[in-house]
């Protein structure tokens, strides 16, 4: 079928998966109020499988798209290889963190419909942020994924820790909501669109290029990405509402939120923005250096495995940077790898502390992990592998994706970072082998109690994220295939297609922003 | 299914090997199932005792049907069965490849035979270990390994097989691990072989280099055109080959592990450390015997090596108690026999006393752990902690146990050599072909060593089984024959060492036809080799160094083996020996030969404990203070900096958005500026 944006059913074609997500949601939310009435009772159990039906529907939606032939548009929405990757990892992140949450959300009497339904709402925001070219639908997008987040992270209402994280997240996140709506506002002002290609054309055209307006409006915008990302400095809210929101919700934002994030910095800045290179490179540049360097650190620090996890994910907010930071259909394809890799790994390990901690998330410390491998092999070894992986160890898929992170910033000659990335990594190993030390060389004493048994669901979704992070390993070459078709398939195709505009074949000694400007404006868009 | 008829009909025009792959197959998967069982149902004795054993016998039957195959087509080359690339890089191309001719039938033959007898015999000998499973996985993991040694078509295949019954050896040696000294065995053994497989690496990557091959066939063909005869390339590689060999196969110099692996079970140490491993070196020395042919020095080596082996185990042999010891010393002087044969060239009568030695030394060895099993048995109905091995702490068991002691008596006519079991053919033929083909000195050495045999196995018997009992008489009533899942298997064995050697049977004696089944059915595998020897001046003289025939000889040796047997017997039958608890050390050459020539001490002084202080030295400096000391000073070093990092990290919100703001300003400022 060829897509057809002058007509509006074939709008509804192309955004169909965030529609079966959206509707799934509302449907669970209704048929859970129509069950429950005002009972304040757990939901009814089908409730989850509905949520994952529903999921997998958007799954198939979204393979769907990829049979479609799509013209050059300007459309609101992009159908391209990128975004469907982006939508194909979002919507692992929310089924294999829906599977994880089941445990938490039985042991704690939690399990409602609300954190279905605030999951899902998160997810249509997530993949709209993939996918959308317009900075209104962005700014919607973003909201409607990061209040649905904040409220996730205060779900458990007796606890104050939560309450206390959501709190904080809610403040920060408005805070930067400010400054990214702000950028909005000063974009809008300086070119008279929110449609970026039309932003595109007018910075590659140089009408804009000395514009203040436009590129303090940029610079806001990178901020507001920043943040949602957790790059240093704008992370300090991280490890506290990490800390704080229940595991499994942890494991969600640190998987989803984060992704989505990076779908929105290499669309709207690396690609759309590409003619204004020379302005947010060297942001990026340095947001990578402290975003590897200072949450590695940090992390060194921690007796608390769920913190020291929280760090980690920062430190992988940084490692993802150098993808971005490459500017190359390398990079883009290295930055989706690793953010598929991520999400594998970072699920399994949140859903596996929350096992550990037992009710009432308490038990997270270090020591308390004492033993694990012993008293529980499975979870114990599906752990290390998580680790291992998140180590950047052979032969986990983190190792080939670090290997493919290094390859694209070498290749973009970003040698610093490569190196910072490498040398990062190893400080890394300390406190993720600690992990694995006290799982297996010490002890566990009598009085720590050996976690309980995890449901079916669980266990389905860490055997099948461990093998997937070793099969990752062993046998990358299917899923790099996956990710190089996807990395270079971003619209507006001509920017990306265009001789002289890939990086690598960019001449030695030219400014790279002026040769990509030049073969955008010989090319104009179609 | 195919029927068998329609097999061999089908192999009768040109040898096709028959599932080849199982023979392997079967065993593997006996290891996996077994292996498995070891954690998941460790009380389980019908499904090991089932299984271990059938995995062997099915893989046996195979082997015959293809044996009958064979022998019905008589191919002239060996047939090979690809099964898949292994590796492939630049001109390296190893493929997984089986090789099937008549000396690779013929081991397979006697390994899974010899083999699945055993695996019976465990069935009754271990049932009562708590780790029976364990075990079952451990020995058939070892048959599919020695089946890959055997089957190996090139260097690689083989040493991957040499590696592995090297595991499976330690595994088995150290099977009772609590123990550490059984512990310390299996790691004696393994560290001594590492040496001897140093030696087999050198020589594959000096054949790779003067071949670009691996392959059998590929190297022995090219051989004679491509090397020197008796050059310094083909000595050093039959030489490193032989390292190789010495370690694995128990010679001078690399023997000292072998006895010290009788820790393990006795069946282990009948099946590996006496019928079919460690005769793995004279089998590689068979199989590459086109090199060796081409290297008169290395042959030499190996026939000299041989011969001293043989003297010098056989005396150790002579003051042992031990009853397991002194058989691992018999083993390591039948070994050396075995390679008198192989190094000057008499393939055939070195591979004819290795079967033949497998079937009476299997027998041996089950029939001591027959011994040892009632001994043990019946120490521990009366607590007691007597050692059951100890010879001195046996005596007149042929009244309690009349099979094995019959058994035992055939085992040891046989290893003596008399007419007409099979030691008698089988040995006589390797002293007689040291004789004719000129190697003077050797050939006496293994007549002294010939007489010697005779005279231990008779002390082993008598001090078991004749005399008075010395087990003590609280335990005495508690002996009793072992059950007939372990004497069945004395039993084939008996028989088999009583008309194993009548396979070859010589044209010089008088009244016995001559048969020459074996010659003929290993004769395509050995002419070539046989071809350089004979072009380069091998030639049989017809009669000893000094005199006399072949038919005067083998009656001088049996005759002299016979009255060995008969003044050792009447010598020991009436002396009375002390339980060991009540024994002093021996003195004198007695008191050398017990401690087996002070060889371990030697070994100790001279090589472990230098090295030992070298790197313990190493240690010291190089690990403990600069590499240790460096990467705990960095560690400590990131985490006092990480933990000033923390410090900015207080929990409130106007701090984070102190640093925020801070951030937007850098931003916008170097947007801006």
């Amino acid at each position: 079928m060829i897509l057809d944006f002058s007509s509006s059913l074939h709008i509804v074609w192309a955004l169909l998966p965030e529609i079966v997500v959206a509707v799934t949601g509302l449907v669970v939310l209704m048929l859970d109020v129509f069950q429950r009435g005002s009972r304040s009772a757990p939901s009814a159990p089908w409730v989850g499988p509905l949520a994952i039906t529903g999921l997998v529907g958007a799954v198939l939606a979204n393979a769907w798209l990829l049979t479609l032939e799509v013209p050059a548009q300007n459309a609101q929405i992009a159908v391209d290889g990128f975004r469907i990757a982006m939508n194909f990892i979002v919507l692992g992140v929310a089924i294999f963190g829906l599977l994880y949450s089941f445990d938490w959300l039985n042991r704690e009497g939690q399990f409602t419909g609300e954190f279905i339904f605030l999951v899902l709402m998160a997810v249509v925001g997530m993949m709209l942020l993939g996918g959308t070219r317009d900075l209104i639908v962005l700014f919607v997008a973003i909201e409607l994924m990061s209040i649905s987040v904040y409220v996730l992270t205060g779900y458990d209402r007796r606890s104050r820790r939560s309450a206390e994280a959501a709190l904080k997240y809610f403040l920060m996140g408005a805070f930067a909501s400010g400054f990214l709506l702000y950028g909005i506002a000063l974009i809008f002002g300086s070119v008279g669109s929110t449609n970026l290609s039309l932003v595109t054309s007018e910075i590659a055209l140089g009408t804009a290029s000395n514009n203040p307006m436009l590129f303090a409006g940029v610079a806001l915008l990178l901020v507001g990405f920043a943040f949602k990302v957790s790059a240093v400095p704008f992370h300090m809210w991280t490890p506290d509402a990490y800390e704080g929101a229940p595991t499994p919700v942890t494991g969600f934002m640190a998987a989803g939120v984060k992704a989505a994030g990076f779908a929105a910095i290499v669309r709207f800045i690396t690609i759309e923005l590409a003619p204004a290179a020379e302005f947010w490179e060297g942001i990026i540049w340095w947001l990578a250096m402290l975003t590897m360097i200072v949450p590695n650190l940090a992390a060194l620090a921690q007796d608390d495995v769920k913190r020291m996890l929280a760090y980690s994910s920062i430190a992988h907010a940084g490692y993802l940077l150098v993808g971005v930071a490459a500017d190359s259909p390398l990079g883009r394809s290295a930055t989706l790898f690793y953010l598929a890799v991520y999400a594998a790994m970072t699920l399994g390990s949140f859903a596996i502390v929350y096992l550990v901690a037992g009710k009432g998330d308490v038990r997270s410390k270090l020591s308390d992990f004492r033993g694990l491998g012993w008293r529980r092999p499975l979870l114990g070894a599906a752990f290390v592998v998580f680790l291992l992986s998140l180590a950047g160890f052979p032969p986990t898929g983190g190792f080939i994706g670090k290997l493919y992170l290094l390859s694209a910033a070498v290749e973009s000659g970003e040698s610093v970072l490569a190196i910072t990335l490498v040398l990062t990594s190893l400080i890394s190993y300390y406190y993720y082998l600690r992990v694995i030390w006290k799982m297996y060389f010490e002890e566990a004493p009598e009085s720590l109690p050996t976690p309980e048994r995890p449901g079916l669901a669980f266990g389905f979704a860490a055997s099948i994220g461990a093998l997937a992070l070793l099969v990752a390993g062993l046998f990358p070459g299917h899923g790099l295939r996956t990710a190089s078709r996807a990395g270079e398939d971003l619209v507006p195709r001509a920017a990306v297609v265009a001789p002289g505009a890939a990086p690598s074949a960019r001449p030695s000694g030219q400014d790279p922003a002026a040769s990509r400007a030049s073969s955008n404006v010989s090319e104009p868009e179609r | 299914m195919l029927s068998l008829p329609l097999l061999l009909q089908e192999a009768h025009a040109a040898y096709e090997p028959i599932l080849p792959a199982w023979i392997l197959l079967l065993p593997l998967i006996g290891a996996v199932v077994n292996g498995v069982g070891a954690f998941n149902w460790r009380g389980n004795k019908a499904i090991p005792s089932i299984v271990g054993p059938a995995a062997v016998i099915g893989a046996f039957a195979i082997v015959v049907v293809n044996f009958l195959a064979m022998r019905a087509a008589a191919p002239h080359d060996p047939a090979i069965v690809s099964l898949w690339t292994w590796m492939s890089a630049g001109d390296l191309r190893i493929g997984v490849d089986l090789q099937f001719d008549q000396l690779s039938m013929l081991m397979l033959l006697v390994v899974t035979g010899v083999s699945s007898v055993i695996h019976v015999y465990s069935v009754g000998y271990m049932r009562e270990d708590p780790g029976y499973s364990r075990y079952f996985a451990y020995l058939n993991l070892f048959v599919f390994f020695m089946l890959i040694l055997v089957l190996g078509a090139n260097f690689a295949i083989t040493f991957v097989g040499w590696e592995g019954v090297g595991l499976c050896s330690y595994l088995l040696i150290g099977f009772w691990y609590e123990n550490r000294e059984f512990a310390s065995a299996g790691k004696k053994a393994f560290i001594v072989n590492r040496i001897g497989d140093f030696g087999f690496l050198v020589a594959m990557f000096l054949v790779f280099v003067h071949f670009g091959t691996l392959n059998y066939e590929t190297v022995f063909a090219a051989a004679p055109a491509a090397l020197a005869y008796g050059g310094a390339v083909v000595t050093a590689i039959t030489l490193f080959l032989f390292l190789g060999c010495t370690g694995k196969s128990a010679q001078i110099p690399l023997y000292v592990w072998l006895p010290d692996a009788m820790a393990g079970p006795t069946p282990v140490s009948a099946l590996i450390h006496a019928a079919t491993m460690v005769t793995a070196g004279v089998y590689l020395v068979a199989r590459t015997s086109v090199l060796f042919a081409m290297a008169p020095v290395s042959q030499a080596v190996v026939a000299a090596v041989g011969a001293g082996t043989a003297l010098l185990a056989a005396t150790i042999a002579t003051q042992q108690y031990d009853i397991k010891k002194v058989l691992a010393y018999s083993t390591v002087s039948q070994l050396g026999y075995m390679f008198v044969a192989v190094g000057i060239g008499a393939y055939t009568a070195g591979i004819f006393h290795l079967m033949t030695h497998a079937f009476f030394k299997a027998l041996l060895f089950l029939g001591s752990g027959a011994v040892i099993h009632a001994m043990h048995h019946a120490y521990h109905e009366v607590h007691s902690h007597e050692d059951p091995n100890d010879m001195r702490n046996q005596g007149g068991l042929r009244r309690f146990m009349p099979i094995t002691f019959a058994t035992m008596w055939i085992g040891t006519l046989a290893i003596s050599g008399i007419f007409p079991l099979a030691g008698f053919f089988s040995k006589d033929e390797i002293i007689w072909y040291t004789g004719a083909y000129g190697y003077g000195i050797l050939w006496g050495i293994a007549l002294v060593a010939a007489l010697l045999t005779a005279g231990y196995m008779t002390r082993l018997m008598v001090m078991t089984f004749h005399g008075e009992n010395r087990t003590g008489a609280d335990a005495e009533p508690h002996l009793h024959e072992v059950p007939a899942v372990m004497w069945i298997p004395l039993a084939i064995l008996a028989v088999l060492s009583i008309v194993g050697g009548w396979v070859n049977i010589p044209d010089a004696l008088p009244v016995l036809p001559a048969v020459h089944a074996l010659h003929d059915w290993l004769h395509p595998v050995f002419e070539p080799a046989r071809g350089i020897l004979e072009a380069h001046g091998l030639h049989d003289a017809h009669s000893s160094p000094i005199g006399g025939g072949e038919a005067m000889w083998a009656g001088i040796s049996t005759v002299a083996a016979a009255v060995v047997i008969i003044l050792t017997f009447r010598a020991l039958v009436h002396r009375t020996w002390k339980p060991a608890a009540d024994s002093t050390e021996p003195t004198g050459l007695a008191g050398v030969l017990y401690n087996k020539w002070y060889v371990d001490e030697l070994y100790d002084r001279t090589i472990v404990l230098p090295l030992l202080a070298l790197w313990r030295g190493c240690w010291r400096i190089v690990d403990a203070g600069l590499i240790d000391g460096s990467i705990n000073g960095l560690a400590a070093g990131t985490r006092a900096v990480g933990w000033i990092g923390s410090l900015f990290q207080t929990g409130r919100v106007a701090t984070y958005m102190f640093y925020f703001v801070t951030g937007v300003l850098v931003i916008l400022a170097t947007f801006l500026l």
